[in-house]
């Protein structure tokens, strides 16, 4: 092994000094090759040659908010069915060929879509494309296998109770939207109504959101586009286009005053906290002030959220806040694990932060935000995995294609006024929904001393019990 | 697929290693320091992890928090994490930070204890403590990963004690240990650095010798105790904890060979087989045919010193006791005991392992990590190019002699979480180490 020696270099240079940095690098985000079938199905391709691997995402319309709010979970055990039997291999038999091949194949769904994934060597690629497409194209739902997959997420639902987080994250959402909106929904429903979906509502289901006309195939990696679209072509170029029925959403519930919603966990060694109100959707013209404001309020680790309740205070291992955006206005919510003796500190210092940057942002910090938010950009793409996902809310949700490209200019953009607004516009401290999980008979005095709002003791769905 | 290595060590014993890859304009910088909670001295559990929070707390030329606030204004990430033998530290950064990355990790090891105090310390133990709630208390089964350890190392093992800690422990600890081990652990003749994505090598080594060349060498460090063990158990030590949980969880750990050995390739095969995803044979029986578990996964801890463990993790359905998951589970590795493996499953574990590790190596951040693992544990970086083949030349042959070995009933501890609804009926072992052969 060689072995470097001391040079002046070392000997020379002042350690005090932060080294001066060089030019920031450009931003040269991987083009996009659009193309569209003769059916509608929609292609973006990316080509990144570095390894011999290809990633494809089929990103389908629909998701959690078409389910029907007596058939939750519906959008989520279609796309999980998907890889459980097909009209030509079984369950066993794609999971076998899912192994030997040594390809990830996987499908899940989120509030606006249903996603089939395939990571695959480029060496297997051709028949891993076959497997893909089959089971996008001809799922069969196997009754047998549905019931198992029921059970399954059962047993999920069980499980979900164990954990005050889950607990927290369910009620909270439930609090916010009510039992109208799909969003005061689970996306993995309930126990109802995961034993109230048939096989029949599956393929309903599928028939009429698993439409070429109403989907996008992301491709990135070690491909040729031309070649790519070819065997596109070919195994999806039958695929059936049909009529696409539209979103509709629920009117979300008016805001109320600010309420403490407390769930009683006994023994919890540490309070969850979910504060918030329903946000904004991903289509509002303040996405980028948005981004820039809650990477100051909770969005990274030196956040002020953050800062406050962890590294000044120690009241927690982590706290951060979020703009949940979907097709429909998804929830605000600012959250930690605090330990239980400090829970009614935590509040308070909750509210400090809340109150705190509606009134003001130096420009240290909001110039610290926007470098954090620009200069990170790259790293995003850095994987082919990485490069398909971050191209699905362009697929989802109509973004310009330049979408990335022009990011950093749209970030340079935001001032400490546009921060200051959107602040008082979308987060409002005399209406928050305040969900706290915990060891009530250790918290509850605390939390009514604080008088934050009127308390009310909630049962694990958020549904209201006698006090 | 091979990726390009570069190492070289400075004067006082760091070790330094380049990989560059000009995919994207990133890099990554990794700092692998061979201390982790085994180099513990009793009384002090959870102090290699404490300290770990302690390294972002200052140095002589950076601020509280200024490590994080320079990185994050920067667009980088970072992190740091601590294991049973080495505890690293890293940041991935935009291209033309690497000057940045390598002065913070160059200060906090030339001259971390002037910026020291007690307060710090308070707030990092503080924050420590709710760590401890948030991963161990407050979790279902979260104290999994502090009882298994105590099952299977004896108590005097560097192994055997909790690696975040406990309570007690933590706040026992004084600037004064923070000062011996800083001074004994966290010295470069104790390090790897490593560098990996879109930079200059020649650039790269002149500015790890600026910043890194004048930091003095160690005085050396305790020797571990003896840390071999007989390759197996000699006995099926059993532990029953009633836990806040709804559904049964089992944990059964095998003595396994070392990180790296030849027979650790062949343990971690065997564990592909058992339980790594859907396909695997544990998912097969128990989820999917017998629908007794609700889930498995099988892997193992890659401890590269003494004894390794190969460990499968089972929860049950819903409808399954305690007892039939611990006989269905047991029935499945006593199967395999007697009748081996077959091609077609090592072929499919093989694959699965391969397609991960290429993936992982796309990554700037795996690869640097990669290269520190192998630097620290044994001093050659390019064992992270000779992994893809290692795995290719398991046999059916090796894995079977691997079972053979370890898979008997006198190498099986049980750790078995139930609900404590259920609790009574097990009333008389819950909480007692049994040491005797299960039945």
């Amino acid at each position: 092994m060689a072995t470097a020696t001391t040079t002046d270099a070392q000997k020379t240079f002042d350690r005090s000094k932060i080294p001066t940095l060089g030019p920031p690098s450009k931003v040269s985000l991987p083009p996009i090759v659009t193309r569209q079938l003769s059916n509608g199905l929609k292609l973006m391709i990316v080509e990144q040659h570095e390894i011999p691997v290809a990633d494809f995402i089929l990103v389908v319309g629909g998701g959690g908010t078409m389910d029907p709010s007596s058939k939750g979970g519906l959008a989520n055990l279609t796309a999980t069915m998907l890889t459980e039997g097909t009209t030509s291999r079984t369950s066993l038999q794609i999971a076998d060929q899912i192994a030997y091949l040594g390809v990830s194949l996987a499908a899940g769904s989120s509030w606006d879509a249903s996603t089939l994934s395939l990571h695959a060597p480029t060496a297997q690629l051709d028949s891993a494309l076959a497997l893909f497409a089959e089971v996008a194209l001809k799922p069969a739902f196997p009754q047998e296998e549905f019931e198992r997959i029921r059970k399954n997420r059962l047993t999920d639902l069980i499980q979900l109770k164990d954990r005050p987080t889950a607990i927290a994250s369910q009620a909270y959402a439930s609090i916010l939207y009510g039992s109208e909106h799909p969003y005061g929904h689970s996306l993995i429903g309930n126990e109802g109504s995961v034993n109230a979906i048939s096989v029949a509502d599956l393929k309903a289901y599928y028939r009429s959101n698993f439409l070429p006309n109403n989907a996008t195939l992301i491709i990135v990696g070690d491909v040729k586009p031309a070649q790519i679209e070819r065997k596109i072509n070919a195994i999806f170029g039958s695929w059936q286009r049909g009529s696409v029925t539209p979103f509709t959403f629920g009117a979300a519930p008016k805001a109320e005053a600010t309420t403490v919603y407390l769930i009683d966990k006994p023994g919890a060694a540490q309070s969850s906290f979910r504060i918030g109100s329903i946000g904004v959707p991903r289509s509002t013209k303040d996405y980028f002030a948005l981004n820039v404001l809650n990477t100051i309020l909770g969005g990274s680790f030196t956040s002020r959220l953050n800062q406050n309740l962890r590294e000044t205070r120690g009241y927690t291992y982590g706290a951060r806040s979020a703009f949940d955006m979907r097709r429909s206005a998804g929830p605000f919510t600012a959250s930690a694990e605090i330990v239980t003796a400090k829970t009614d500190s935590g509040l308070i210092e909750f509210f400090k932060e809340l109150n705190a940057i509606r009134d003001t942002v130096p420009a240290v910090e909001l110039n610290k935000a926007k470098r954090y938010l620009q200069l990170g950009l790259p790293g995003e793409f850095e994987t082919s995995q990485q490069i398909a996902s971050q191209l699905v809310p362009v697929a989802l949700y109509g973004l310009p294609l330049d979408y990335y490209n022009n990011y950093v200019q749209r970030i340079d953009a935001i001032g400490q006024a546009d921060v200051q607004r959107v602040a008082r516009q979308y987060i409002d401290p005399k209406s928050l929904a305040i969900v706290i999980v915990g060891d009530r008979k250790s918290i509850e005095a605390g939390l009514r001393a604080v008088n934050a709002g009127p308390l009310s003791i909630r049962d694990f769905t958020g549904r209201p019990i006698s006090q | 697929m091979r990726i390009p290595i570069e190492k070289f060590r400075l004067d006082n014993g760091l070790l330094v290693t380049l990989s560059e890859d000009r995919t994207a304009p990133i890099v990554a910088v990794n700092l692998w320091y061979h201390v982790g909670s085994a180099n513990e001295k009793p009384g002090r559990t959870g102090f290699a992890h404490l300290f770990e929070h302690m390294l972002f707390q200052g140095s002589e030329n950076v601020g509280a928090n200024e490590h994080f606030e320079l990185i994050q204004r920067a667009g980088g990430t970072l992190n740091g994490s601590t294991w049973l033998e080495r505890t690293n530290y890293f940041e991935t950064v935009p291209s033309n930070q690497l000057a940045l990355a390598l002065w913070l990790e160059a200060d906090r090891m030339g001259a971390l204890l002037p910026a020291m105090t007690q307060k710090k310390l308070d707030t990092q133990r503080d924050v420590v403590m709710n760590e401890r709630r948030w991963s161990v208390d407050n979790q279902p089964y979260g104290t999994w990963w502090e009882k298994l350890p105590t099952l299977a190392f004896p108590e005097s093992h560097p192994f055997h004690h909790s690696l975040i800690g406990s309570m007690e422990d933590l706040s026992e600890a004084s600037l004064t240990d923070i000062e011996q081990f800083f001074a004994t652990y966290y010295t470069p003749d104790n390090a790897v650095l490593s560098i990996a994505g879109d930079f200059e090598p020649v650039d790269a080594r002149e500015l790890v010798i600026r910043y890194f060349g004048s930091i003095p060498r160690g005085k050396g460090k305790p020797a571990l105790p003896p840390m071999d063990l007989p390759p197996t158990f000699g006995n099926s030590p059993r532990l029953v904890v009633e836990d806040d949980v709804s559904l049964p969880r089992m944990y059964l750990a095998f003595r396994s060979a070392a990180f790296g050995s030849d027979e650790y390739y062949a343990a971690s095969v065997c564990g592909a087989v058992l339980g790594m995803r859907r396909g695997s044979r544990l998912y097969r029986s128990l989820v999917r045919e017998r629908q007794v578990a609700a889930d498995v996964s099988a892997f193992t801890f890659d401890l590269s010193k003494g004894s390794d463990l190969l460990i499968v993790d089972v929860t049950a359905r819903p409808e399954t006791t305690p007892d039939q998951l611990e006989a269905e589970v047991g029935r499945e590795i006593d199967a395999l005991f007697s009748d081996g493996v077959t091609s077609r499953e090592i072929q499919r574990a093989i694959a699965l392992i391969q397609t991960d590790m290429i993936t992982a190596m796309q990554s700037a951040s795996e690869r640097a990590d990669r290269l520190s693992m192998f630097a620290t544990y044994f001093e050659q970086p390019e064992l992270v190019n000779e992994q893809a083949a290692k795995y290719g030349s398991v046999t059916v042959d090796r894995v079977n002699e691997f079972i053979r070995s370890r898979l008997g009933r006198e190498n099986r501890a049980v750790l078995l979480y139930i609900p404590k609804a259920n609790a009574d009926a097990d009333a008389g072992t819950n909480g007692n180490l049994i040491g005797a052969a299960a039945p």
